[in-house]
């Protein structure tokens, strides 16, 4: 806790950390501001009693003045290039992650092509390392897709667009894509749906992703032969989905920084390397955006259920009405 | 045996995607850029085209454009295959007649296949 003070005091580091020298660094401008302003209290308080000539006081109020001005100048500036050196780094990021993918899709294409069209030139040997090299380029493919995302949620333009969709539907037709994946690590999934449910407002593509990211951990930090159980329920205004699984679970600790970027909890890396930290942070962007709900329990050792809860569409005509970023 | 266009820039991606189409039994020719793009439309009469956004010359979008105001190849259908994403790209290339959006690195090849034999199926262009 001490720590945690000293290291909030320490404004040399925190300046070195932006990478901004004292005079452009907020955080010393504004303690410096402070400073003059008490000295320059105190000091105009004595010289006030010693002069009793109040045009010397008026005078140094004005040089006071004027050196604060430009201390605030300094400070704004200081914000403005911290704003532009985040804008620059996430323009920096779609554009990297944009152009990767023209040679992602050259090695994962010519995958494709040896080995559905050319697979008998092959020994097994050969092949099992083809698909080696194609789940190394799939992973960097769903990598670039994320960070693509991250950009895309931080400057503001995700572009979801609401539509009224059933969420049974779509989960029924996300279902049969894991059936490889589940049969390959046991898992067992099961659905359960309560009654005929309404129909949500949502963008159908975000919330696929959603629902993708949730299976995808639920799958990747389960216990071997567990299992998953989605459930989808009413609840006023909203509908429910939930995804239960017999995982490691999350610290408590960890609990308060699993939605943030890049986060990844200490006991997930032990279990599991795979894996960007970028998953829940998308999903809680999409949702926030749909005007529903996350969130999650869990126990570690025993198993997380995440749960997001989507807007009914109200009688209301709101199909396909606006953009929500 | 049906003809398809494809207009890509990157030659590398051409050659891979023309091989697999002829190993499906398609007849595919390639285009490097926009102009020579539409040139080959009205040379070669194909029977879809898949298009690129980002092309040299003429971009994907201009391509587009002339190929639906042009009688003689309107009904020709165009599935745009690029690595772009963003809402308002799929949203103007829709709206400019295109018939599907698939983003190069979220599709295999046979999948890729599949979205033409099924679009091919779904046209109706007349064959002179």
């Amino acid at each position: 806790m001490t720590k945690k003070i000293f290291d909030h005091l320490n404004i040399a580091n925190h300046c070195r950390q932006c990478d901004l020298p004292l005079w452009q660094c907020p955080s010393f401008l504004i303690v410096l501001t402070g400073l003059v302003t008490v000295v320059a209290m105190i000091g105009t308080y004595f010289i006030a009693i010693k002069y009793t000539e109040p045009e010397i006081v008026a005078l140094i109020v004005i040089i006071i003045t004027g050196f604060l001005t430009i201390i605030n100048y300094l400070i704004i500036q200081g914000f403005e290039k911290l704003a532009e050196a985040n804008r620059l780094k996430t323009e920096f990021v779609s554009i990297a992650s944009h152009q990767l993918r023209t040679p992602l899709t050259g090695i994962k294409w010519t995958i494709n092509l040896m080995m559905h069209k050319q697979s008998d030139q092959f020994t097994k040997e050969q092949l099992k390392r083809l698909k080696n090299i194609e789940q190394s380029n799939q992973r960097m493919i769903d990598l670039v897709n994320d960070l693509l995302n991250v950009s895309r949620i931080e400057q503001k333009r995700l572009g979801l667009k609401s539509k009224t969709i059933s969420l049974e539907k779509t989960l029924k037709e996300i279902l049969p894509e894991y059936d490889v994946l589940a049969k390959a690590t046991h898992t067992k999934i099961s659905l359960d749906i309560k009654k005929k449910l309404p129909l949500i407002v949502v963008d159908p593509q975000g919330i696929q992703l959603v629902i993708h990211n949730l299976i995808d951990n639920a799958i990747r930090y389960n216990k071997p032969k567990g299992q998953i159980k989605i459930r989808l329920s009413k609840k006023p205004g909203f509908v429910r989905c939930e995804i239960e699984d017999q995982g490691v679970g999350i610290p408590d600790q960890d609990k308060k920084n699993i939605f943030q970027k890049f986060f990844r909890c200490r006991n997930a890396l032990k279990y599991q390397t795979e894996g960007t930290g970028l998953g829940l942070f998308i999903a809680k962007a999409i949702i926030d955006a749909s005007k529903g709900k996350i969130n999650f329990r869990s126990q570690e050792g025993q198993g997380s259920t995440f749960w997001f809860e989507l807007p009914i569409n109200k009688k209301q005509k709101t199909k396909n009405k606006k953009h929500l970023f | 045996m049906k003809i398809i266009l494809f207009i890509e820039d990157e030659p590398n991606l051409q050659k891979l995607v023309g091989r697999f189409l002829e190993e499906e039994g398609y007849r595919a020719i390639s285009a490097l850029n926009g102009e020579i793009g539409l040139q080959l439309t009205k040379k070669m009469k194909p029977d879809l085209i898949l298009l690129d956004l980002i092309t040299p010359k003429k971009d994907g979008f201009e391509v587009l454009q002339e190929l639906k105001k042009d009688e003689a190849t309107k009904d020709i259908p165009v599935i745009i295959l690029t690595n772009l994403e963003g809402s308002a790209d799929v949203e103007k290339a829709l709206s400019l007649g295109a018939t599907t959006y698939l983003v190069k690195a979220n599709y295999e090849l046979n999948e890729v296949v599949k979205k033409i034999k099924d679009t091919l199926k779904h046209s109706s262009k007349p064959k002179e």
